[in-house]
């Protein structure tokens, strides 16, 4: 399923390379920057029902850019998030979602990661029983595995999480407890972080990374996120409020409303927003 | 955590999708003529070379069995048994009552090498610290073939042999226990195990030892058409400890086999014992054609006070299960403990649970049943639990918990509770459920597939079970879950 | 297997000898003589339950009568009757039985809402719709039970209520059973209620004796109820005679998208057995069983119930709170079915004891059988003794033990109460509670463990 070829000729002249990190150093001879995310009149509805969440919705995420969506409530901006992230309970009617030129609409979920999208939850799932490194090591070996690369060795292993949960401020205790069984809503935050630093995913997508959080909680989520920005690395932030993008300061804001992005700017947008509220977009849509 | 990681690393390099011990030994058998008469009670029994009061016993049992009617009270289904249809005795022919290693016919031998279960010391010793030896008594069908490390286990004091010799060398201790915990009319199975029981294993150990190696029996049904009639006797003296093992197998056969143990446990005043089971055997195959009819009583009787009794089993085998390890608390302080995981695939019926008997003074007990069922099987869990009127203080904590993986199978609860005391304290919870979807996509956008999802899902599920386990025995019974749930999900 | 025939007990035969000498004029059509003819075979193979039936394990009807007591006839209306009567609470609708017979006279016919029709059931019995055999046989479930074919075969009279779509009634309609108790006597009673479409509706059922002597009574009550239905029951089973034994059975089936709600509240009851019998007729429905059993003395209740998962995104709760004393006994047996394509099913069942003191007893069964596999479903059970923290606690303040037990135990209860939707009717249930933790208060009883 992973080797499913683009049939889209127009962007044939983007050099397409799965792997995000083989691209990386591909990019890294190049100057010109290359679109990492591209959503092409994406239209969705909830599999069971006739509801049509996404109506007709184009995206770019180049690479190195932080986009942030911001949109009220039901503007199928989580539902987003799932659909490119390969969730089940939607139906794609209609578009195309392109990670480096290659359609992912096909993949199943674990081949997106593979390929290298990271969805960071809005709630965290708990898995009880399965200690927080079994998982971890689990995840990032099944994923050098699908993109045949060795295995980890577990010391290699164990000094990549140590560094990484230090500079989380995440408690080691935690990483043998059971995955998100009992972790306050910061640390889930936190894990998932985590969890993208180690995976080091090319195409990180953000849902609502703020909820649930205090200031200091915050703050810390966002240095781990400022941490990970790279010129070969595409982030799209979801959010309701303003608040989180002055952490994570984007280049690029759009706002979505009714299943599509009605309107696109730089950081100031945000601030715009925050004053003058989302209703004028809900009209607009 | 380790035991976890092993598996999915394992798992991961195992492509089994059957059951790997469905060989066959071809090996020259020694059977009586088919059937179940006072005749075939007296062959076995002479086969044994049995003293009077041993035979007496035995056809006194098989006098009351004919009275008794099979159990028809649980939810499993069978055709009827035809009781006359099975050879209750087969010895291999070369070499019965060996003497030593060198007498037993080395088809046995690689074949227990085959199931992993080396029986030449030189061989089990081979890399394996001193603390870590494993004690086996290899029972064959119907005869116990060996039983290694009986002289270190001797100088400890501990006895560990078949209870064949034990009857010829340990009679009074025999006369002593034997039947004290599970009555000889106690079931129909039990009773028709005192009447034609063939081989087993013996346990004691004397006051105040721990015994200085695990313990464990290994059962291999070989013959076909054969039933295998086991009966374990295992007694700690006053302060004492010992954990034994069971593992079982038996090749793939079309027609069903009948398996009817017996298994008594003693625990005197603050000895413990724990009582470990990995049951693989055969389980039949998709649509429920052939596999072992597994109907076993087995039961502890904390007789001492303080003493402690705990249960843990895998069970992943057989087409039938019907199986209810129980504790008798009975000395004052005394403690029960019962951990069980039940996977049922292809067309298995499980109905296991436990019985918490609270006789003493401030018993207590703890149940953690974990069943999962996939494709067409029905698992039951069957528990009580009750406290008797003197049992001040008595205190339970039960929890079980099903999962099932598609539509096709069943789970079911059925749990008594009974508190004749008001000073019980009993605390009972069960939930059913199925992998959740939303966690599925979790661990898929991480990156796992959806097959080591589950196995990483169910691992967590049963993991509090698992960990009762000796970490060897953890590793075996986790690669088993998993090879039994193989192709369950869609 | 061999077939044991059990040799028939005295009650028994009886039985079979009052079926003979009565089942000619009995009332019913043909359909429904069937129905009772083939009961009757039913109970005749079985005999009366016994522990040895699964269902009847903790409950040993054989063995509690000793005698079958002679069939009730009409009975005169005492002072007793008339001051009970007079003490109910309840306004609005209320539909009177004397010893299972319908009472007109007594009961309150005239303004009757719009939407709402009552009929004695031996009139019913033999009316002429075709439907009556299957309304009254209830869901499938209940097929095998050999209490309820006693009273399907014996059943003499009782309430037919027809409520039609759309109405919704604001006053609960009361069933008021009472016992004359001036001779021993066995009573057979059954009630229908019909809910059709959006009906909303409450429906209260007492059972209390008036005179001094014990009956055995047999009741029953069936419920349909139609599709976005909303339909309360109440059951107060709160004044018998000791050695009175009863045996009262629910028989529902819920429509789609409907609310079911029971709540029973049960003290000094004697000996007592309820059983539900409640079916999921239609998707998208909640169903809530729920009581209260207060138990001292010699006294026993049983509370058996299946719970039938028919059908997908049935949501179910049953919850009941025991509090046993003296040397009585309480049971709970709950089995919740959940069927193949039953997919979404979400099913909760409690059972919550206290025991006050040695001598009290409680069995617990809560069974889950299931064969879907995208369902939620738990029980939880417990056992246990007031919460010696919270005594402390409220002693400490300064109430005397008695009164601190009494607030623990009413903030026990309290919880399965709050179910009842019906402000009036809590807070009835409630002080019918106090009432009885205040009298063993007055007595000064405190527990002993």
């Amino acid at each position: 399923m992973v080797g499913l070829v683009p049939t889209i000729p127009v962007f044939l002249f983007h050099v397409q390379v799965v792997d995000a990190r083989h691209r990386a150093e591909h990019d890294a001879a190049e100057i010109r920057t290359e679109t990492m995310l591209e959503i092409r009149n994406l239209v969705v509805k909830i599999a069971d029902e006739d509801k049509q969440i996404i109506n007709g919705l184009n995206l770019t995420v180049n690479d190195g850019e932080v986009a942030a969506i911001m949109g009220p409530n039901g503007s199928g901006k989580s539902t987003l998030s799932y659909v490119i992230a390969g969730k089940e309970d939607y139906e794609v009617l209609d578009g195309e979602i392109l990670l480096n030129g290659e359609n992912v609409l096909e993949m199943e979920a674990d081949a997106r990661a593979a390929a290298g999208i990271f969805l960071a939850f809005q709630y965290p799932l708990e898995i009880p029983g399965v200690a927080t490194m079994t998982f971890l090591k689990a995840a990032m070996n099944a994923q050098r595995k699908a993109r045949g690369e060795a295995e980890l060795l577990t010391p290699d292993f164990i000094k990549r999480v140590n560094s990484a949960a230090d500079a989380l401020s995440i408690d080691k205790a935690m990483l043998r407890r059971p995955l998100n069984v009992g972790f306050s809503g910061g640390e889930k935050k936190r894990m998932e972080i985590l969890q993208m630093a180690l995976l080091s995913p090319s195409m990180c997508i953000l849902d609502e990374t703020d909820s649930g959080l205090d200031i200091d909680a915050l703050r810390i989520v966002a240095e781990g996120v400022n941490a990970l920005r790279d010129k070969s690395r595409g982030f799209l932030v979801i959010t309701h409020y303003q608040r989180l993008l002055e952490h994570i300061v984007p280049d690029t804001v759009h706002v979505m409303s009714k299943g599509r992005i009605v309107k696109t700017g730089g950081k100031e947008l945000a601030l715009e927003l925050e004053k003058s509220g989302y209703a004028a977009y809900a009209e607009a849509a | 955590m380790a035991a976890v990681q092993e598996t999915i690393d394992q798992v991961k390099s195992i492509d089994v999708t059957e059951y790997k011990y469905g060989f066959v030994t071809e090996i020259e058998m020694d059977k009586p003529a088919k059937g179940l008469t006072e005749d075939t009670v007296r062959y076995i029994s002479a086969r044994k070379n049995e003293p009077e009061w041993m035979l007496e016993w035995r056809l006194d049992a098989f006098r009351r069995w004919k009275t008794m009617t099979e159990p028809a009270w649980s939810r499993v289904q069978y055709p009827p048994i035809d009781y006359q249809d099975i050879y209750y005795y087969a010895a291999p022919k070369k070499g019965a009552d060996p003497k030593s290693l060198d007498e037993v016919d080395p088809a046995i031998l690689e074949t227990y090498k085959k199931l992993g279960i080396p029986l030449r010391e030189q061989e089990i010793l081979a890399g394996v610290a001193p603390e870590n030896r494993v004690a086996v008594d290899a029972v064959f069908d119907s005869v116990s073939v060996v039983t290694t490390f009986k002289k270190e286990l001797a100088e400890a004091g501990v006895i560990f042999c078949s209870i064949s010799d034990a009857i010829q060398e340990h009679p009074e201790l025999v006369r002593k226990y034997l039947a004290t915990v599970v009555p000889v009319t106690d079931n129909y199975f039990a009773t028709l195990n005192c009447a034609v029981f063939t081989d087993g294993s013996f346990v004691y150990i004397p006051k105040g030892v721990r015994c200085p190696m695990e313990l464990s029996t290994y059962f291999r049904i070989n013959e076909q058409n054969t039933g295998q009639f086991e009966r374990t006797l295992i007694i700690a003296d006053e302060g004492s400890y010992v954990s034994y093992l069971e593992g079982c197998t038996a090749p793939k056969r079309d027609e069903n086999q009948l398996h009817a143990a017996v298994v008594e446990l003693i625990a005197l005043d603050d000895a413990e014992i724990k009582y470990s089971t990995v049951q693989n055997w055969y389980p039949g195959d998709a649509e429920g054609k052939g596999g072992i009819y597994n109907f076993v009583t087995k039961r502890g009787d904390c007789r001492g006070k303080n003493s402690k009794i705990s249960w843990t089993q895998v069970e992943t085998g057989s087409a039938i299960t019907w199986k209810y390890p129980s504790c008798i608390l009975r000395g004052d302080g005394s403690r029960g403990e019962f951990y069980s995981i039940a996977v049922s695939n292809g067309a298995q019926q499980v109905d296991s649970g436990t019985k918490m008997i609270h006789l003493g003074k401030n018993t207590t007990s703890k149940i953690i049943a974990k069943g999962i069922a996939a494709g067409k099987s029905d698992s039951t869990y069957r528990g009580m639990v009750s406290a008797h009127r003197k049992a001040t203080g008595a205190r339970n904590f039960t929890n079980c918990d099903s999962l099932l993986i598609g539509d096709q199978c069943g789970a079911h609860t059925i749990p008594y509770i009974e508190a004749k005391t008001a000073t019980a304290i009993f605390e009972h919870e069960a939930t059913t459920s199925k992998i959740g979807e939303d966690q599925l996509f979790y661990c898929q956008q991480r990156g796992l597939s959806a097959e080591d999802a589950v196995a990483l899902i169910v691992n967590g599920f049963v993991k509090e079970v698992l960990q009762q386990l000796p970490m060897e025995f953890a590793v075996e019974a986790q690669k088993l879950i998993t090879i039994s749930l193989e192709g369950s999900v869609g | 297997m061999a077939i044991v025939t059990p040799l028939k007990t005295a009650a028994e035969q009886a039985l079979s000898q009052q079926f003979a000498n009565v089942k000619a004029e009995l009332p019913g059509t043909l359909p429904v003589r069937k129905l009772r003819e083939d009961a009757f075979a039913g109970f005749e193979a079985k005999g009366l339950p016994h522990r040895r039936l699964e269902s009847w394990r903790y409950t040993d009807l054989r063995g509690l009568l000793r005698e079958a007591k002679p069939l009730a006839t009409a009975a005169s209306v005492t002072p007793a009757i008339t001051a009970r009567l007079a003490a109910l609470p309840f306004d609005g609708v209320r539909l009177v039985l004397v010893d299972g017979a319908f009472r007109p006279e007594l009961s309150t016919l005239e303004g009757l809402p719009d939407g709402v029709s009552v009929q004695p059931l031996t009139e019913a019995l033999v009316s002429t719709r075709e439907d009556l055999a299957r309304i009254l046989s209830g869901p499938s479930i209940a097929d095998s039970d050999t209490g309820l074919m006693l009273n399907t075969a014996l059943m003499r009279d009782g309430v037919f209520v027809e409520i039609t779509e759309g109405t919704e009634l604001a006053a609960p309609i009361a069933i008021v059973s009472l016992v004359s108790g001036e001779e021993e006597t066995a009573i057979f009673h059954r009630s229908v209620v019909l809910a059709a479409k959006g009906v909303k509706a409450t429906i209260v059922e007492v059972s209390e004796s008036a005179g001094p002597k014990a009956s055995q009574i047999n009741g029953a009550i069936v419920f349909e109820t139609g599709d976005e239905s909303d339909v309360q029951h109440l059951r107060l089973v709160t004044r018998q005679v000791p050695e009175t034994v009863q045996v009262q059975s629910l028989l529902a089936t819920v429509g789609a998208h409907a609310k079911f709600e029971s709540f029973a509240l049960v003290c000094k009851a004697a000996t007592l057995r309820q059983q539900y019998f409640v079916k999921y007729a239609g998707e998208h429905s909640e169903i809530g069983l729920r009581g209260v059993n207060l138990l001292g003395g010699a006294e026993h209740s049983d509370v058996t119930l299946v719970m039938d998962h028919a059908v997908p995104h049935g949501v179910s709760r049953e919850l009941f709170k025991n509090i046993i004393g003296g040397e009585a006994t309480g049971v709970f047996q709950g089995k919740v079915i959940v069927r193949p394509h039953a997919q979404k099913t979400d099913g909760g069942m409690k059972s919550n004891t206290l025991l006050l003191n040695d001598g009290a007893s409680m069995f617990n069964k809560p069974e889950l059988e299931i064969f879907a596999d995208d369902v939620v479903c738990g029980h939880g059970a417990t056992v246990a003794q007031m919460d010696g923290e919270q005594l402390f606690y409220l002693m400490a303040r300064g109430l005397p033990q008695p009164q601190a037990e009494a607030l623990v135990l009413q903030a026990f209860a309290g919880e399965a109460v709050e179910f009842v939707a019906d402000e009036d009717l809590r807070a009835f249930v409630m002080a019918e509670i106090r009432a009885w933790l205040s009298q063993r208060e007055a007595s000064s009883v405190v527990s002993t463990v």
